[in-house]
Formats: structure tokens, sequence, C-alpha cells
């Protein structure tokens, strides 16, 4: 496979897959103002997805869409990190997931901003305006929720305990990001750790939150070698209609 | 037990220079909140540049008992208003 | 409508020499189309009928997310996706504009939705019909906000400064809101024959609980009097579904759709069309709670305060904290 397409498909499956679950609370969030900035972050999120895909279905050259590509292929063709596929569990974990995340977009996405690949500098420049604003604001929430009551503290202590072993796939290095950095479109992931570590460990710090000991971490999604169980069960809702009805124009 | 954040008044200043006008309200813990939760309930069509949030609790407010008081007065100054003086059309545009 | 069977907070309406000073010289102001603001002297029954008219109205912007909100993660692309999202977002918007309206009357949000949650509150009787398949998503669009826009179109003249303010917003934003749906539509009305069957069925499912949203005849409509003398309502129920029917019925013949129901026919006499009644047992059966979502839509609502309740908590004790350090400082 073209590591340039696979390497898309990694960012623009990692949109696709977390949109998708954020787009879950729509109507069930805590608060009127936590619905409405939620689905701001989704829609963030799709277009970001649309971008992503569509340069990788233009870079594959078969005449797939970002639509083909995000509702007819299936479990093991997609290239998401495991993170972004976990399931929302309650509001804190949700905010956790989206915060671990959004460190690394913005980090990630300041990089490609300088890629050597026009199209993709492009897509990083007006995605990474939206990546600043979320991670502030999944920030300030794992700050205020951490710092909150006792019952507040605990969920995202649990949660932080719960998703920390997912970061790891983030920062995983192999051939295909060998050849990103080799054409000058992408770093090595393993070269944002350092960055990375240092803005999470200032908002969990302030969120009085522990990071947990543990350097293990799952991995599997990025190559599609083995993802979790739940993304069989969101591809099933999320592809439904375009499987059943091959071809309809929607 | 309610445990309510308070009320905030939202004023937006939109893209042509124009002064902040008040949109609306919302709820939220403080004042930082409040200002991410107006960018993304009152500017979800591009409407603002700049936002001011204002604990409603912290505005004061003219009753309208007051309103001969306080407004009537400016009603027989109508001097200064630019339509009140004729000038030549010959002067230009003034 | 989005405020159904609103009971006015006084029955009959009052003859103008029964008003005192006051009430005459607050009904004077309303005659001449001056907006009522906050701090104005008001009636108590006016206050009393605002708050629950406006209370159901935003009610009903967040009870209609859940209808729709059903179909987000199953819709059938990416644009689609972001539309449907950015639209039941709006409704949320719309919610928080009115129950922003409400808080000018004295009524804090949580009392209202603490109302809703204890059934002293409804909401609209459309959102307690499911959403089955894709098309009634565009059905829902054009159909139910359709007849919203009528009704909040008249509103933007309704007396109370805020809440008029509110309509004007989000008459605003409701405008692609029927047109997103009427393109959802036409696209299965125009596509196979298995999206053209999906599209009918929603057409019919959906068309008598559409109508049912304007509420009982006028003549049924004990309540209705005191409010338009008070321009909380601005036209009646009759005149909006006629006016909702007319404009809709075009609508369908354009995409090809059977009429939902063979009363509908052009009356050239009244230059209106004539249609069919729904079943208003079956709308009193909704109101009373017994509509086939109802339970589900309620639960749902009761959850998302009750799991949201900890992180409301948690977000207002951080707030305190910080301000206390602050102050310390």
């Amino acid at each position: 496979m073209d590591p340039l397409f696979q390497f898309l498909l990694r960012l623009g499956d990692n949109t696709l897959v977390l949109g998708h679950r954020v787009s879950e609370w729509c109507g069930h969030s805590p608060v009127l103002e936590e619905d409405i900035a939620l689905a701001n972050t989704a829609l963030d999120m799709i277009g970001q997805t649309q971008l992503w895909l569509g340069l990788a279905g233009e870079v594959e050259g078969k005449g797939r869409s970002a639509d083909d590509l995000a509702f007819l292929r299936d479990a093991w063709d997609f290239r998401n990190v495991l993170l972004v596929e976990l399931p929302n569990g309650d509001f804190g974990q949700t905010m956790m997931r989206q915060f671990l995340f959004d460190a690394w977009n913005v980090t990630m996405l300041g990089k490609l901003m300088k890629s050597s690949d026009q199209r993709v500098a492009d897509i990083a420049e007006k995605a990474s305006k939206e990546a600043a604003y979320h991670v502030e604001r999944s920030g300030d929430t794992v700050v205020g929720l951490g710092d909150g009551t006792p019952e507040s503290h605990a969920r995202m202590q649990a949660a932080l305990d719960y998703l920390w072993p997912y970061v790891g796939e983030m920062f995983a290095s192999d051939e295909v990001d060998a050849a990103m950095v080799k054409a000058g479109i992408a770093p090595d992931p393993s070269s944002l750790r350092d960055e990375y570590d240092a803005l999470v460990t200032r908002v969990l710090t302030e969120a009085t939150l522990t990071k947990p000991d543990s350097k293990y971490a799952h991995k599997g999604g990025r190559t599609g070698y083995m993802h979790t169980e739940h993304l069989g069960h969101l591809l099933t809702s999320m592809q439904w209609l375009q499987r059943a009805y091959p071809g309809a124009k929607w | 037990m309610s445990n309510e954040w308070p009320l905030w008044e939202i004023f937006i200043r939109g893209q042509h220079g124009m002064s902040h006008r008040h949109v609306g309200s919302l709820h939220a813990p403080d004042a930082e909140m409040a200002i991410k939760n107006a960018r993304d309930v009152y500017t979800r069509r591009n409407e603002g540049v700049s936002i001011w949030a204002v604990e409603a609790a912290h505005i004061a407010a003219s009753s309208p008992e007051e309103k001969g008081p306080l407004y009537e007065p400016s009603n027989t100054k109508v001097y200064r208003h630019p339509t009140f003086f004729d000038i030549p059309e010959e002067v230009g545009h003034m | 409508m989005y405020a159904q069977l609103i009971k006015t907070a006084r029955s009959g309406i009052t003859p103008r020499d029964e008003m005192t000073d006051q009430e005459r010289e607050f009904q004077d102001r309303i005659d001449r189309n001056e907006k009522i603001e906050p701090k104005d002297w008001m009636p108590d029954d006016y206050r009393a009928t605002l708050i629950r008219q406006i209370g159901q109205h935003a009610h009903s912007e967040v009870v209609g997310q859940l209808p729709e909100g059903n179909w987000i993660t199953r819709a059938p692309t990416l644009e689609r996706k972001a539309i449907l999202l950015a639209k039941v977002q709006d409704e949320a918007g719309h919610g928080l504009y009115l129950y922003s309206a409400a808080e000018t009357l004295g009524e804090s949000r949580d009392e209202l939705v603490r109302l809703l949650h204890e059934g002293r509150m409804k909401y609209s009787s459309i959102f307690n019909y499911p959403t089955l398949n894709w098309a009634d998503i565009g059905a829902v669009g054009w159909l139910v906000d359709g007849a919203a826009i009528v009704n909040q179109v008249a509103l933007q003249r309704t007396s109370y400064g805020p809440y008029s303010r509110a309509m004007v917003r989000i008459c605003k934003e409701e405008s692609f809101h029927a047109r997103q749906g009427y393109h959802a539509i036409m696209q299965m009305a125009f596509g196979t024959p298995a999206q053209k069957q999906m599209a009918q069925d929603a057409l019919n499912r959906l068309w008598f609980p559409a109508m049912m949203m304007f509420g009982p005849h006028d003549s049924d409509s004990t309540h209705s009097e005191q409010s338009m003398a008070w321009k909380i309502k601005v036209k009646s129920n009759d005149e909006l579904r006629q006016q909702f029917v007319d404009q809709t019925i075009p609508q369908i013949e354009y995409l090809g759709l059977d009429l939902p129901e063979p009363g509908i026919k052009w009356n050239e006499e009244r230059g209106h069309y004539d249609f069919s009644d729904p079943d208003w047992d079956e709308f009193m059966d909704v109101i009373r709670g017994n509509g086939p979502c109802n339970v589900d839509r309620l639960a749902a609502r009761q959850k998302a305060w009750d799991d949201g309740e900890w992180v409301r908590d948690g977000l207002m004790a951080h707030a305190k904290k910080k301000a206390a350090k602050l102050a310390a400082e």
C-alpha cells in the first residue's frame, strides 16, 4: 500500500471515528452548553475527516471518495488508533479521551503545517486552528473536573487510568512513518512525545490527577492488525444505510 | 438541591467594527467558561470576532419607572442630531 | 405547535371595564404594539402564561433533539451527518435561547427542567413519534420544522420583548432546517424505488402528527382568547394549520409522492386546500403521556440530567475554588 495513502487514512480515520463517538452525545449531555460545544467538536472532526479522506482517495487514484472510504471499508482496513474507538463511558471519560487525543492532534498538526506536501500543509493549517480550540476546551474541562468535587476527581482519575494504556500507540513508528519522514511529509510520531508529555503533564497536574506509571501501550489500530471489539459495532451503525442500499444517492 | 451555574449576559462585536452588542445569555461556572460557551453557542455562524461575558447579577439596569426622567430630556435636544442643521448643498458633504 | 394547549392563567378574557388602571395601561401598550420588557409591570397571569408557553417551547426544542439525534450515527454520508448534527445542535441552541427568555421572567432553567422531568410541564406532541427510516429525517425538517416556522414567524411579533427577540434569532437560524429536510427527502423521492418508498412512508406517518402540532380547533381551544389579547399568541391554531397545508401540498406534488390522506382537495371557493382532521383522541392520548415515545423521551432527558449532575457540580466546585484562591491572593 502506498505509504502516503496509509498515512492519510490514519489521520482521517482518527477524526472519523472520534467525531462519530462525540456525536453520540448529541441530546444527552450534562447541560445544554456542553451539548452545543460537543457538537461543534464533532462537526470539526467530521470536517477534518472529509479533507483527510478526500485527499487519501485522490492519492490512491482509484476514484474512491471520502464517503466511499468512510462507509465502504471493513474494520481491518481502518487505520485509527485504538484510543478513539473506545466507548464514550461517562462524560469524564469522553472528555479525557478527547483531551488525550486533542493534545496529540494539535502537536501533530503544528508539524504538518510545514509538510513538504502542500495539500497536507493546507489541511493542517485549517485543522490546527480548530484543534487549538479543542485542546483548550477539553483541557479546561479535565482541569475543572479533576480539581472539582471528590466524585468528579475520582471519576476523572478512573478515566485517565483506563485510557492511559492507549496513549502510547499515537507515538509508535513503523515503515509508513519512516517513508513520510524521508519525503519530508510528516515527522516521526515518536519525536512528538516530549512536547505532548509537557502539555499533558501541565494539565493533569493542574487537574490534581496522577499520571499512571505504566508504560504499557495497547496497539493494533493504526496498522489495522487488531482493533478493539468496539469498532465493529460503531461501523455497523455508521455504514448500515450505505451497505443495505448499495449505489443509492443520499 | 440546585447548584445551578450562574447566568451570564453575552455581548459580541461582529466583523464590521460595530460596538459589542447584547446577543443573549447562557450559564457557565466561571467567566472563562462563559466565554468559551459563548463562542460555541453564539458564534456558530461566524457572527463575531470579540466576546464579552458579564455575570447577569452584576449588571445594573435602569428601571422602567425612571424612563421619563432618564430619556425624555433628550427628546427636546434636537440640535444633537445632524439633520437639525440646514447646510447649503454647495458647501458639499459634511 | 411547539407550545400546545397552553392554559392561560386566567379563564376567559377580562373586559376592559373590569381592569384596574394598571391593567388597562398595560393592555393599551400591547394594543399599540409596544414590547413588554422584563422589568416592566405586568399582570401576574401574563407572566405565568408566558412562563408556561416559553417553557414548553424550550422543552420542545430540547426533547426535539432526540428523534433526529436517533439518526446522527446512521447518517448515510459525511455531509448528511454534518448537516444533521449542525441542525440538532441548533435545536439545543434554540432551547437555550428560550430558557434564557423564561429566565428574564424570574423562572430558573433548573426549575423549568425539574417541572419537565416531573411531568408537570409538557413539550410538543410531535416529538413523541418515532423516526423509523432515514427519510423521517428529511420529513422532520421539511414538515415539522416547516410547521414550526409558520408559527414562529408569527411569534416574532409577540408582545414580550425577550421572547420576540429569541424568535427573531431562531427564525433566522431555522430557515436552513426546512430546506435541508426537503433537500434530503427530494434526494430520496427521486432516488431508487426503496428510497422512494421510505419517503412515502415517512410522509404518511408524520403528516397527521404534524397537523396536530398546531393544537385543537379554535372552537375547542378554550385558552386562546386572553393569550391573543395579550399577543402572547399571535395567530389562531386553525389559521396557522391552513397556512401550513396550503404551502405544503404543492411541495408534496413536486416530489411526486402520493398525498398522505384522501381528504386533501383544492377548494376553489375558499381558495384553500381542504383536509381531514387528525385523530384528536390520539392527540389527547399523546398529550396525556401515552404516545409511542413519551416514556422513552422523558427517560432519556432525565438520564442525561441525572448522569450530568456530577459534571455540573464538579465544574462549579472548581470555579468556586479558583475564585477563592484569587481572592486570597
